[in-house]
């Protein structure tokens, strides 16, 4: 085999996560390869080394069979790589031309060159079979356009790898099918094609050969996509056995903790009604875009909702902000630690302190250092923190101990409700054992619990009900004991009519 | 900072002549009066990662305004009023502004900057505004220990504003605010309001600072204060307060605004021409934030 791509046993770790363990496939020439695995199997790392935005730790990635060492991400330009991501990488206000040529523009005596810049766009666009003037900026384009832009681009760099990431996210049936009609040629041409998808169906259009990957590791290549089923898929893609990391036990449950009535806001497709009792721990789960996090924060008011109410303990709210939010004890805990959550250049005690020192200070203004540093100190204690002092600095703590910091912020008031997204990501096994201890803990003290995750597993593990979201609906609400990982996980993905797989559910 | 400004007073005192006497002592605090009672109010602005651009020509405008209303009215207390509310109204206009309606500070307070300053040219109609009623003068001219009243009234704003940033909730909201908003939001802090507030307050101070520099000029002059805005943000960052916001530290303001004081008072008393006083004084500037930075460095 001359021409192909291989990944010999690369491996990527970052801080308590081994994102890629010994990953081995290769992708020949004129074929496209798929790339399956559930949110988190390290699909996207993948594509990062393969852009050389990350670097591997181990292993080797070699082109045509010759290893490469990229240092920058012109380097795995200049091999002839090139990644096109779900958001796409466009400046918005330069010409579809001027795009195509980035960092490279024609120039003559250090002037860039508009004739022949004009000439070649036509030229890679009209291959492309697209009528888009050269001078239009992209920011007027719809995102089918940009993305036959963005081919264009890679065209222009000469890529023998084109590697796609959830190309038809956002793309109509119509849209598809020319995006498949350019892949299909591309193939032709001796291209080597990547692509990345949840939609199982696109897969057995288009691709000639899958690799599952599931946490960091391969679970299998198909090398011939005739003999292989999306129940085989699916099946690789979950299959793992659930060690006890969850220590689950039944609780008692009883009384509204939380009832959310025709909520509507952005990111939703419907109006959500969901509740929660005292005590019971909901998980939401759904693929990424599903609208989980919109969900949280539209019941949190952190976004304004459009439509609906939202009581707690019984109690309805006027959802206006996230102040009047936590008054009710309603609490919402960010997806994005770094984004969201952390005031990185405070210390540990005024990160805890900051949403409730209402409570703990003079007639509501005066702080009052003394009940702040009980305060602290008690929940550094409770739970089990890891820091040299109150004082030091949130950013030097561990991703875990950032996590638990966050989460004693909250813990600092009165509680009736938790609102948790994604409280593990990033964060290694151990610590992820002790947050769910803190999440039973609380829930036993009557607290309602509603943990979003992408981890089945997790969701799994930790609930006592689990809701389904899928394209910014809720679609099914399931007890513990109807859940297992291939009915949520056919639920949350797209439908797929023609393959059949949602009717075996 | 503490340590540099130290050791640069002890060698100025050293080597330059009459600069360690009560007189220049309190000439020097008295010089640095406008200055430090704004950047108490700045150092706000700064630490939700704002600032504001507009406090000169507020100084300038408000005396004038009060030169005109004493002027007309007789009374000293109307005056006075009519300066500091003057004052609020523009530092509530750019906290609406920037906060509320959500436009970057440095265009929303650079157009307040000029409306301001225009104002003050137009209520004054471009001359200097003389005040005689004698009981205005107490603001600026009396003193009391020997030391001026101006220079009290900053020693109180630094306190007062110190307790305002370290141990109220307001005070920790803004420095929370600049160092993650989108966090400060999720965690039920009132962005917009606390926002508001500040500006607010940074207009009122402001216009109380140039009512009392109009009562040391006993006039209104409307060319006044051209360049103050960017002598309190130096001031501020030179005491190790961050620009992009979430830093700040009272005691690194008073450090910063005796740090630009004493250079100041030192190339006077040696009589440098002020051509080359600009170019210390951004020197200094500069210096020092790149010391910051290297500090920075090396910490992470």
């Amino acid at each position: 085999m001359t021409h192909c791509l291989q990944f010999e046993s690369v491996s990527k770790s970052f801080p308590g996560v081994k994102a890629l363990d010994s990953v081995n496939f290769s992708v020949a020439a004129g074929s496209v390869h798929a790339l399956l695995g559930e949110n988190g199997a390290g699909k996207s790392t993948l594509l990062k080394i393969l852009s050389s935005i990350y670097r591997l730790d181990n292993g080797k990635l070699l082109l045509n069979d010759a290893e490469q060492h990229f240092r920058s991400a012109a380097d795995a330009i200049h091999a002839g790589i090139a990644v096109i991501y779900q958001e796409l990488h466009l400046v918005p206000e330069m010409s579809v031309a001027e795009n195509l040529f980035l960092g490279h523009l024609p120039c003559r005596y250090g002037i860039v060159d508009r004739k022949t810049l004009q000439k070649y766009t036509l030229e890679q666009l009209t291959v492309l079979g697209e009528d888009i003037p050269p001078s239009t900026k992209v920011s007027r384009l719809p995102v089918a356009q940009r993305q036959m832009v963005e081919i264009a681009k890679a065209l222009t760099r000469r890529a023998k790898v084109i590697a796609f990431d959830e190309p038809t996210s956002s793309l109509s049936d119509q849209e598809t099918k020319k995006l498949f009609a350019i892949i299909r040629e591309l193939k032709n041409r001796g291209h080597m094609i990547i692509y990345v998808s949840h939609r199982l169906e696109e897969i057995f259009e288009i691709c000639d050969a899958a690799t599952v990957l599931r946490d960091g590791q391969c679970v299998e290549t198909f090398s011939d996509m005739s003999k292989v089923t999306s129940n085989d898929l699916v099946q690789r893609m979950v299959g793992r056995p659930i060690n006890d990391i969850y220590h689950y036990e039944r609780r008692p449950h009883g009384g509204s903790a939380l009832e959310v009535r025709e909520l509507m806001g952005p990111g939703l497709a419907e109006p959500a009604s969901f509740s929660v009792e005292k005590g019971e721990i909901l998980g939401v789960f759904g693929l990424i875009g599903a609208g989980r996090t919109e969900l949280l924060k539209l019941t949190y008011g952190a976004t304004r909702a459009t439509a609906g109410t939202v009581s707690v303990a019984g109690k309805p709210l006027r959802l206006t902000n996230p102040s009047t939010t936590i008054r009710s004890g309603l609490m919402f805990c960010s997806e994005d630690r770094k984004k969201e959550g952390i005031f990185p250049l405070r210390s540990v005690m005024e990160n805890i302190n900051l949403s409730t020192r209402h409570s703990l200070s003079v007639r509501g203004w005066l702080i009052n250092e003394r009940r702040e540093r009980e305060n602290a100190s008690r929940q550094v204690e409770k739970l089990i923190i890891k820091t040299p002092s109150l004082r030091q600095l949130i950013v030097y703590l561990s991703g875990g101990n950032q996590q638990k910091v966050v989460l004693a912020r909250w813990l600092s008031a009165a509680i009736n409700v938790m609102l948790l997204d994604e409280p593990t990501r990033g964060i290694d096994v151990g610590a992820k054992s002790e947050i769910y201890s803190i999440i039973y803990d609380l829930a036993r003290q009557g607290i309602g619990i509603v943990v979003v995750s992408s981890e089945l597993p997790e969701v799994l593990g930790i609930s006592d009900r689990i809701l389904v979201m899928r394209e910014g609906r809720i679609v099914a609400s399931l007890l513990r004991s109807e859940s297992n990982e291939e009915r949520l996980l056919y639920l949350a993905l797209p439908p797929t009519p023609s393959s059949g797989v949602r009717s075996a559910v | 900072m503490a340590i540099v400004f130290v050791v640069l007073f002890v060698v100025i005192s050293m080597f330059v002549p009459n600069f360690f006497s009560w007189i220049n002592m309190s000439g020097l605090a008295l010089s640095v009066a406008t200055v430090g009672i704004i950047a108490c109010t700045m150092v706000f602005c700064l630490a939700a990662g704002d600032f504001d651009l507009s406090v000169g020509s507020v100084v300038a405008c408000a005396g004038v305004l009060a030169a005109v209303v004493i002027d007309r009215t007789n009374s000293a207390a109307l005056g006075i009023t009519a300066g500091i509310l003057a004052g609020g109204v523009v530092g509530l206009i750019n906290g609406i502004v920037i906060a509320g309606i959500g436009i970057n500070a440095l265009i929303t307070t650079l157009a307040t900057m000029q409306i301001a300053r225009g104002l003050s040219y137009i209520i004054s109609d471009g001359k200097a505004i003389g005040v005689r009623e004698t009981s205005f003068f107490a603001l600026g001219i009396s003193a009391w220990l020997g030391v001026p009243t101006p220079v009290w009234i900053m020693i109180v704003c630094f306190i007062v504003f110190g307790v305002l940033l370290n141990r109220t909730t307001f005070g920790r909201n803004n420095l929370a605010i600049g160092g993650n908003k989108e966090a400060a939001h999720l965690a039920g802090i009132a962005v917009t309001r606390t926002k508001i507030t500040t500006f607010t307050m940074q207009g009122l101070i402001a216009g109380f600072a140039g009512v009392i520099l109009a009562s040391r000029m006993t006039s209104g002059q409307p060319a006044t204060a051209q360049g103050l805005e960017l002598q309190v943000i130096s001031a501020c960052v030179l005491g190790g307060v961050s620009l992009t916001g979430g830093v700040a530290t009272m005691s690194g303001v008073v450090v910063g605004v005796l740090i630009m004081g004493t250079v100041q008072n030192a190339m006077n008393l040696l009589n440098i021409s002020t051509f080359y006083q600009y170019v210390a004084s951004g020197g200094v500037l500069l210096s020092a934030v790149l010391v910051d930075r290297l500090k920075q460095r090396s910490r992470v």
